[in-house]
Parts: structure tokens; sequence; C-alpha cells
């Protein structure tokens, strides 16, 4: 890697190297959690929090970290983190607690926080890990962001809760797409931005 | 010493082990009370919610204080003693001092076994029953649905019902908690003239014309076997094996 900057670590996961559309990194809580803008944003913070404090936590000790365990010293840190999130949402944030259930829990597993501490972290000061953290987290809320608004509002007609489009069920004209909801749809829109991401980028496009 | 030998990999890895374990457990720690309180007010919104009480934005805990909690014994349907504080009717649906196994053929709700008792909630005024409020659960189609149930005085009318916990489909069997779904409860009377159990929730749309309108919810949309379940779980706890001896003895009071 050449020169790195922490505006490069910062901005370059946003577009260029994105964790989702790149890396195709993290996918499965974006299917889980991108029914709702609501969970987008706490799930996207909660995320956040994690990959740019065990970016910072691993890097500052990433010299002292024997390479032997270093796998396992990295997961510690990451899912203390992410017990101390669940508690915090749990607390203060009761109903999107209750919402993203067990997909708190589960970005001990999400990819981007492991892949970023250990491709990045590892092997940066402490300044720059952090930037990159919160720099692919951007990305990745980015996305979530996108696909998130597209399924609330073709699947429920709302946006944050708010009608947009009133559905039937409610007395409005707007029949809901159903599958939007569900996990599968969240493919869907993933694999078209892929696509469109990689036709405005075409360095992004593999070859073999 | 070297960074790979094994005094500094145990040291390593000791350290860093204990640092999360107090930052895991100072967090809990510190967060638990926040939490149960949130876990408390949560309860009481769903009861309150349940009565048709609650509105967007109100003082629960002092909403709260018109509503009484007491115990009862399921089977002989009377008041029992004992500190309703105290009271977790999952717990005691485990412990077999306290629960009662269903049989089999009883089971509609697909619950299995449950506690001999029940915690329910009381709204008086000047001292006078004015709402019952019943817990009730039971199987859907991918989750156990767990909510509440206010009657009247009675025992026989509906004034509302609420799930405060299932794992349905969103947008199909996750309808029940759609506040147009919930609005047709209110109003709807559990027994009919003769005192048999004749609530249900049906497939499809009540004709209201229909002599049983009174008793019939509408299903949920594509979603059946959610209906089903919220049908069974509803018909087992105000049937005889649930509150119907607690319901009957209501009546009798002749509110």
């Amino acid at each position: 890697m050449s020169q790195m900057t922490v505006k490069k670590a910062l901005l370059s996961p946003i577009f260029d190297n994105n964790p989702i559309m790149f890396q195709v990194l993290g996918i499965c809580s974006a299917l889980a959690v991108t029914s709702k803008l609501e969970t987008v944003f706490a799930m996207s913070a909660a995320l956040m929090f994690v990959t740019t404090f065990s970016n910072i936590g691993i890097s500052a000790i990433r010299n002292l970290i024997p390479s032997s365990i270093r796998i396992i010293v990295q997961m510690v840190i990451i899912a203390s983190l992410v017990i101390v999130v669940d508690q915090i949402l749990k607390a203060y944030m009761p109903a999107i607690s209750k919402q993203l259930s067990v997909f708190v829990g589960l970005i001990i597993t999400n990819c981007i926080v492991m892949g970023r501490a250990e491709a990045f972290a590892m092997s940066n000061p402490v300044g720059l890990s952090a930037a990159d953290g919160l720099g692919n987290t951007l990305g990745y809320s980015l996305l979530l962001l996108v696909v998130g608004v597209i399924r609330e509002l073709t699947g429920s007609g709302k946006l944050f809760g708010f009608n947009i489009l009133t559905p039937i069920t409610e007395g409005g004209w707007y029949q809901t797409n159903g599958l939007m909801i569900l996990p599968p749809s969240a493919f869907f829109i993933i694999g078209f931005l892929i696509w469109g991401l990689r036709t405005w980028k075409t360095e992004q496009q593999e070859h073999d | 010493m070297s960074k790979e030998s094994p005094k500094k990999v145990i040291m390593v890895a000791v350290v860093t082990c204990l640092v999360c374990s107090v930052l895991v457990a100072s967090a809990t720690v510190a967060l638990r009370p926040a939490q149960e309180r949130n876990k408390a007010l949560e309860t009481k919104k769903n009861i309150l919610q349940a009565a048709g009480i609650y509105t967007e934005g109100m003082d629960i805990d002092k909403a709260f204080t018109q509503v009484e909690p007491r115990l009862v014994d399921l089977e002989s349907g009377t008041f029992s003693d004992g500190d309703p504080s105290r009271f977790n009717a999952i717990k005691a649906s485990k412990d077999s001092s306290t629960n009662y196994q269903i049989p089999a053929n009883l089971d509609i709700a697909k619950i299995r076994q449950r506690a001999k008792q029940a915690l329910i909630y009381l709204v008086k005024k000047d001292d006078q029953i004015e709402t019952v409020i019943l817990p009730i659960y039971g199987k859907g189609l991918w989750s156990t649905l767990y909510g509440f149930v206010a009657l009247a005085a009675d025992g026989n009318q509906v004034k509302g019902l609420t799930f405060y916990e299932h794992g349905e489909t969103p947008g199909l069997g996750g309808e029940v908690d759609n506040p147009r779904w919930k609005a047709q409860w209110p109003g709807k009377a559990i027994f009919d003239g003769k005192g048999n159990l004749a609530v249900k929730v049906d497939k499809g749309t009540v004709s209201p014309d229909s002599p049983m309108a009174v008793h019939h919810v509408d299903g949920l949309g594509g979603a059946t076997l959610t209906t089903r379940g919220v049908n069974n779980l509803i018909r087992y706890w105000m049937g005889d094996n649930g509150y119907g001896p607690l319901l009957k003895s209501f009546k009798k009071q002749g509110a």
C-alpha cells in the first residue's frame, strides 16, 4: 500500500473500496436489518462504534500481540465491545434493541470488523486505524441506508415509520410489496447496486 | 524476551482477558438498573395498551397507579395470596411444583404446560373493577406469541388485545401488531348468550350481518398459520382449561 493518509483511510472505503460492494463483506447483517430505516441507523451506529474502537484497541497493542494468538486477541476485544454496545442499547433504546435482537450480538461475526482488524489495524498506527474503521463503517452505513430506503418505501410505503405511500391496509392506495420486507430482496438490491457501482468505476471489475 | 515466547503469549492472553472482562462486567453492572426499569416500563405499557388506556407520551408510572396486580388460581378461578411482584409465569410454568401439565387433547395453544397461577391486572375506578387484563400466550407459525387481552368486568366483552412479543413474519403474521387489526377486538364478546365459548379468529373477512359477527375477528391476510395460532391461543386461555373458571366468577358477580 502506498502513502496512507488519514483522509484516504477515511474516504476510500466509501466508494472506491466499499466493504459491502467491493470487498463483499458484512452481507448477512445488511440483509437482516434493512427492512426499516430505524434499525439501519441503530445497526450502523453500533457497527461504527465497535469497528472504530476495536481498530483503535488492536492498533494500540499491535506490537505486543504475539502472532500465534492474534486472532483470539482480536476476537476478545471485538466481542467485549459488542457486549458493551448491546448493553447500552438495551438500557437506553429498548425498542430498537428488541428489533435488532440477535443481530447486535452477531456483530462479533461481522466480517468487516474482523477484516479491518486483521488487514489494517495490525499493521498501522492508531490514528490511521481509527480513520479506517470509521471509513469502512461509513461505507457500510451508506449502503445500508440506500437499501433501507428502497426496502422500507416499497415494502411498507413508509420512511422512518411515517407513511409516504399510504398502504391499502391503512386506507391508502399503495399495494405494499411483501417481497421487499423479506431479507432476500436485499440480495437483489445489493446486486444491482454492485452492478451500478462497477459500471461507474470500471476499475472495480474483477478480471480473471 | 521475544514476542513469540510462551511466557509472553500467556501474559498477553491473561492481560487482554482481564481488561476485557472488567470492561464488560462494569458495563453490565452499571447499566442494569436502566435496563430493568425499561423492562418494567415496557410491561406496564403493554398492559395499559391492552386496556386501551395508553396514549403516546403519557406518564406510564402515574397511569399504572390505577392498575392492581393480583394472583389468581386458574383451576378454581379464585384470587390467591402471594406477592404478585415476585411471580414469574414463565418460570412457574417450568417448575414442577408450580406448574400444570396440559392434557395433549386440550393443549390447542401448544404450550404443553402452564403455571397453576396467573398474574392478572385489575383496573379499578371507585373500588369497582372496570377492566380485567389477562396475560395470554401460545404458538403461532414460527414463534410463541405473548400478549394481553383486556376484558370488561363482566368477563365477556373484549376491551383490547395486544401482543408484546412474537417472531412472526413481518408484514404477514407480524400484522398482529397492526393497529387496524387490533382495532377489531374492542366490543367483541367471548361467550355467546348461553355461556359457550364463541370467540374466533376466522380466515377471511367476517360479514357484519352475520349473527356471529360479534364473536368473530378477521384473520390476517396471507398468514393462515399465525391466524390459526392466535385463534387457538385465545380460545385456550378463554376456555375452561384457562381463565374460564375466573371469567365465570366475574359473570356471576353480575356486573
